[in-house]
């Protein structure tokens, strides 16, 4: 009885799943009946919404790959560090204060980070960079980085804290420093932890829709320059499904397209995850 | 305990009464129109406590929409019916009263530390906008030589408004045409916030707005290169507005009325109330109203339930105020 209830709520999430992907293929399916896919993933002009149509969806993944770079080159380096100074330098006692502080950062809602980045970060910004617009990649780029620290934090000092004591001894008997220990023998005994909680944020950075949706500018161009506005895939689908598009046109369905192109796309680094960690899992007793 | 529940039915008669004595009205449309129908709303709730009145912004387009599904009773539009819509009202038997309440001008603005645009001809602000600008008009100095070599950024009401259905038809020459990488938004403060923080920025919306935002924004005048009807740019101010010289981007705005939900009192009583304050109330939130021969005109029809357009499906570049009084009151 219980069994079958704990099995048929597993299979639950598994059919919501597929019915996700079965309603995203299905209307994708449609979409491309009517635009080719070629044009789709070499156009560089995304118009769906005007006279002149073009449905090239470049200009969107330009402006998440903008966004999801920024993040990273501010969580990656924030996260790690703070990471490994929880795991191999700090006392018990700061660690089990600090790292709950940390994880408050990923409880923030995400509009409440949208707005802090464009009236906040994107005004103090502009104190430095004179001309950066009002809506740019770079300040919700910087804030997305802000809320993806603890996934990154908190997943890599769970997997270097679970790295046995014995390793880190057998380093130090060795005569390593600390810094020593920590970079040459804890974080690689890690790796398989750490590597996955960097593709859980990109992943989260990728999906993200809020924060780009108000601080980012809406404006589809192909551009790599932070410091303009743009629009991301996710922060399309919001200003799609938000105006008064009706139901079943090809303006409609663009938003089906883009998002299967997402799903590929954290699909794929879902599965490059798993397979790290599997492949990197370092086994010890 | 027992207290408890008599006070809990208690509240629950209170509640339910309350809930059936008051009635709803059912207002959406234009981001535009909403200022002063919000404005006109108040006034009448205040007078009419028993009455709600709801008012959405979905844009003309997608008020329309809902307009002619039959969800609700009054749509704000910033531009008139289209042909096409006035079709799905017809496939849902929706009849309807159009009644124009006030006057706005389209006001194109730029950062207030922007010392180099003085005024922008119409010629300049196609070039801008057109679908051909898309990715080669980059740069301030492709529309005048003298302007800074730094990027334009845009910023325009979305694809869904009827402001940008206006400025399309009146700037490029055709409805809904116009280049696809600029900040769309149907929320016209988001557009105040985009321009306000960014130097190199341009863009439009309804002079109202701009009336709230004097001290973040710079208004451009516009120059439409015809003597006839004002020399040299203008500015969309209110006599200029009245005098036709602010042309192309001034043009009438407008309530329609569902004929099946004229038919109920409190309907009557809220274009009544419409009529006779709307003129004040859109003066009062930045707009320029109509004479008021207009207002009378305007009940006049609805009390006769002329249903129909006088526009034809048709979206028409600057009708003056004469034209209009004109074409109501045939």
């Amino acid at each position: 009885m219980v069994e079958g209830a704990l099995f048929l709520s597993a299979l639950l999430s598994v059919f919501i799943t597929l019915g996700i992907i079965g309603v995203l293929l299905f209307e994708t399916l449609s979409f491309f009946g009517e635009v080719s896919i070629i044009d789709f993933l070499t156009d560089t002009q995304w118009t769906p919404l005007f006279s002149e149509k073009h449905f090239g969806v470049l200009p969107l993944f330009a402006g998440t790959f903008l966004t999801t770079f920024i993040a990273m080159a501010v969580a990656l380096p924030i996260g790690l560090i703070s990471a490994i100074y929880l795991s191999e330098y700090s006392s018990d006692r700061v660690r089990t204060t600090v790292k709950p502080f940390l994880e408050i950062l990923a409880a923030v809602p995400t509009v409440v980070y949208g707005y802090f980045a464009l009236l906040f970060v994107t005004p103090l910004l502009q104190k430095f960079i004179p001309d950066l617009s009002g809506f740019n990649a770079l300040s919700p780029g910087i804030v997305m980085g802000i809320m993806i620290i603890p996934i990154i934090s908190s997943l890599s000092e769970d997997a270097m804290h679970a790295v046995p004591t014995g390793l880190r001894e057998g380093g130090y008997a060795l005569g390593s420093t600390r810094l020593q220990v920590a970079l040459r023998v804890a974080l690689p005994a890690a790796f398989s932890g750490v590597a996955a909680s960097f593709i859980l944020g990109i992943s989260r950075a990728v999906g993200e829709t809020m924060i780009v949706a108000i601080a980012a500018g809406l404006q589809p161009r192909l551009t790599l320059n932070p410091f303009v506005p743009i629009e991301t895939v996710t922060a399309y689908i919001v200003q799609v499904s938000m105006g008064d598009t009706p139901y079943g046109t090809i303006e409609y369905r663009t938003i089906f397209a883009a998002g299967m192109s997402l799903f590929v796309v954290t699909f794929v680094l879902n599965i490059i995850s798993y397979s790290l960690r599997k492949r990197f899992r370092e086994v010890y007793e | 305990m027992k207290t408890f529940s008599i006070m809990g039915m208690m509240l629950i008669l209170l509640v339910s009464s309350a809930w059936a004595k008051s009635t709803l009205i059912k207002v959406d449309g234009s981001s535009t129109v909403f200022p002063i129908t919000e404005a006109v709303a108040e006034e009448f709730q205040k007078k009419n406590p028993g009455v709600k009145v709801t008012v959405g912004i979905s844009g003309t387009g997608g008020g329309f929409k809902k307009f002619c599904a039959g969800e609700t009773d009054i749509s704000d539009a910033s531009r008139p019916i289209k042909l096409s819509e006035v079709e799905q009202c017809l496939d849902n038997k929706i009849q309807y009263v159009e009644l124009p309440i006030a006057y706005d001008g389209l006001a194109v603005m730029v950062n207030p530390k922007n010392d180099w645009v003085d005024h922008l001809t119409v010629k300049e602000l196609k070039k801008m906008w057109e679908p051909a600008a898309q990715g080669k008009i980059k740069k301030w100095n492709q529309i005048r030589p003298n302007w800074p070599d730094k990027e334009i950024h845009l910023f325009g009401p979305g694809a869904d408004s009827g402001t940008y259905d206006y400025f399309t038809e009146a700037i490029v020459g055709k409805e809904h045409a116009s280049r696809g990488d600029f900040t769309a938004s149907e929320d016209d403060n988001v557009l105040v916030q985009g321009i306000a923080s960014d130097l190199y920025a341009l863009g439009f919306f309804g002079v109202a707005y701009y009336e709230h935002n004097k001290d973040r924004l710079k208004l451009v005048p516009v120059d439409d290169e015809k003597d006839s009807n004002g020399k040299g740019p203008v500015l969309p101010e209110y006599e200029n507005v009245v005098k036709g010289t602010y042309q192309p981007l001034a043009r009438p705005i407008f309530i329609y009325v569902s004929r099946k939900s004229a038919d109920k009192p409190e309907i009557q009583a809220f274009v009544d109330f419409y009529m006779k304050n709307g003129g004040a109330l859109s003066k009062e939130v930045g707009y320029i109203s109509l004479p008021d021969k207009a207002y009378e005109l305007g009940l006049n029809r609805f009390q006769k339930r002329v249903a129909g357009s006088v526009f034809g499906g048709k979206s028409q570049v600057g009708v003056g105020i004469e034209d209009l009084l004109q074409r109501e009151g045939k």
